[in-house]
């Protein structure tokens, strides 16, 4: 799918809490467990369903920590693979309904 | 240290109340002899007042979230708390006794998403069982609702408490819990009553029988490293901590008032009063729990088994000082190793003293 039509959302099926601003997740289902970085966070925290992983990575990581943006979409996409595998993030070429996403963790 | 460890080590060296057990209910469907709950409820916390419990947590930085009680579907509002939790992204464990569970409820546990659902079994022969929970029926309705959580696909774990009256039934529980494919825990503690009575105490299995359980190959993974005599504690050990109540753990009862721990009756504060930060953070009794390091110990910084003693600071208090022996935990120590433990030398014992003169606990008073 064209990177410009990537957009993630978080699985209601996980549980994710910050902890001094590294997010843990959890997967119940098969009891998978990550702690996620501050710039993995910022990503994780923005996955709304409805705004694009561009958008995502124009404005919430290029905009707050000094990273090439090319190099950020490249790994923000390899994040997103990595996590949508585990059922963490679902990942849509089309906006994701909201009955998914529920409130960013704190 | 795996990853989940690392982050409770975090956790805990940050402050921050990474587990929480509410009893959202002391209300049960079952009267169990060892129980030390008072059933009638004074006043327990409604559905809002839960639910603004449940956002502060998520707010201090909670994660792990069981829910206990009494027993939790009691509660008319159980599955809209429950839904209420998942939405606020917690993991969420249930206790339970399963009984109120049927198929249309194991599906609502899986459909919000629940990590674990942990279910008292004491005996695999129904006569002993229902004899303990003293409800007709309860180990093939436990049975039943067990399985129904199984189809659903959920992880289950079968707790086994260890007493006088089933101490010989622990293999068939185990058994059971092969042929139901859900996992197997067993524990021989058995704690005073809230009000103080001690007569429970009498269920708990010799010290004798405690020994045939540690060196029970079915039960542990190795003896050898399980059962050695304690090494002689470091320095370092020395500035160490008991475990993680009022440090990472705390335990909030049905009508708002917070504890260290389940087993640690120390009011602390009640949410109904206070914000819980503010009892976390302030409270001088949270305070002192968390400033207790192995060698503050009045008997125990002397003790062989400091480093390996599963030393409870909640039993400890219960027999009068925090910073006291724990005796059930003595017996556990000595029974596991073969070793006196200096709360037995200090008293010439040959064994340790299975009973020990508790101090009576009463719940906060909160003003109507």
């Amino acid at each position: 799918m064209p990177e410009n039509c990537i957009y993630i959302a978080r699985s209601s099926a996980i549980a994710a809490r910050a902890l001094a601003g590294e997010m843990m997740v959890m997967n119940s289902a098969d009891s998978t467990f990550f702690t996620l970085n501050e710039v993995a966070t910022t990503i994780f925290q923005a996955a709304d369903g409805h705004t694009p992983l561009r958008e995502i990575v124009r404005d919430k990581i290029c905009g707050q920590f000094d990273v090439d943006p090319v190099q950020a979409q490249a790994d923000a996409e390899q994040f997103v693979t990595e996590l949508s595998s585990h059922g963490i993030l679902l990942v849509s070429s089309q906006p994701l309904s909201s009955e998914t996403n529920r409130e960013a963790p704190r | 240290m795996s990853l989940m460890s690392e982050v409770g080590q975090k956790a805990f060296n940050l402050g921050v109340p990474i587990a929480v057990h509410i009893d959202v209910t002391y209300r049960c469907n079952e009267r169990c002899v060892h129980c030390y709950l008072d059933h009638d409820d004074h006043g327990e916390m409604t559905t809002a007042e839960i639910k603004d419990v449940l956002d502060q947590l998520a707010e201090a930085g909670v994660f792990y979230l069981t829910f206990s009680g009494g027993e939790v579907f009691m509660r008319r509002d159980f599955f809209e708390l429950l839904e209420y939790a998942r939405r606020l992204m917690f993991n969420v464990k249930i206790k339970t006794n399963a009984v109120m569970i049927h198929e249309a409820e194991a599906r609502r546990i899986r459909e919000l998403d629940v990590d674990t659902i942990q279910i008292s079994v004491y005996s695999h022969r129904p006569e002993v069982h229902d004899a303990i929970t003293k409800l007709p029926h309860s180990l093939e309705r436990t049975i039943k609702a067990i399985r129904f959580l199984r189809e659903q696909g959920l992880r289950v774990t079968i707790a086994n408490v260890l007493m006088t009256v089933n101490s010989s039934d622990h293999l068939g529980v185990q058994k059971l819990a092969a042929e139901l494919d859900v996992h197997y825990t067993l524990d021989p503690t058995i704690t005073p009553m809230m009000d103080g009575d001690t007569s429970v105490l009498a269920l708990r299995i010799p010290g004798e029988e405690l020994a045939e359980v540690f060196r029970n190959p079915a039960l542990v993974a190795s003896q050898e490293e399980f059962c050695a005599p304690p090494k002689p504690p470091s320095a370092e050990d020395l500035e160490g901590y008991s475990c993680s109540a009022g440090h990472s753990f705390c335990y909030i009862s049905p009508y708002g008032d917070v504890f260290p721990c389940v087993q640690f009756p120390l009011p602390t504060g009640n949410i109904r009063q206070q914000k819980f930060l503010d009892i976390w953070n302030f409270s001088p009794e949270m305070k002192e729990v968390r400033s207790i390091q192995a060698k503050d110990l009045t008997v125990c910084s002397s003790c062989s088994h400091v480093t390996t003693c599963t030393r409870c600071p909640g039993l400890a208090y219960v027999e009068g000082s925090m910073r006291g022996p724990s005796t059930a935990d003595c017996e556990k120590s000595f029974y596991r190793t073969g070793v006196p433990t200096a709360n037995m030398l200090r008293q010439g014992l040959s064994k340790p003293r299975t009973t020990a003169h508790l101090i009576q606990i009463r719940p906060i008073a909160v003003p109507a």
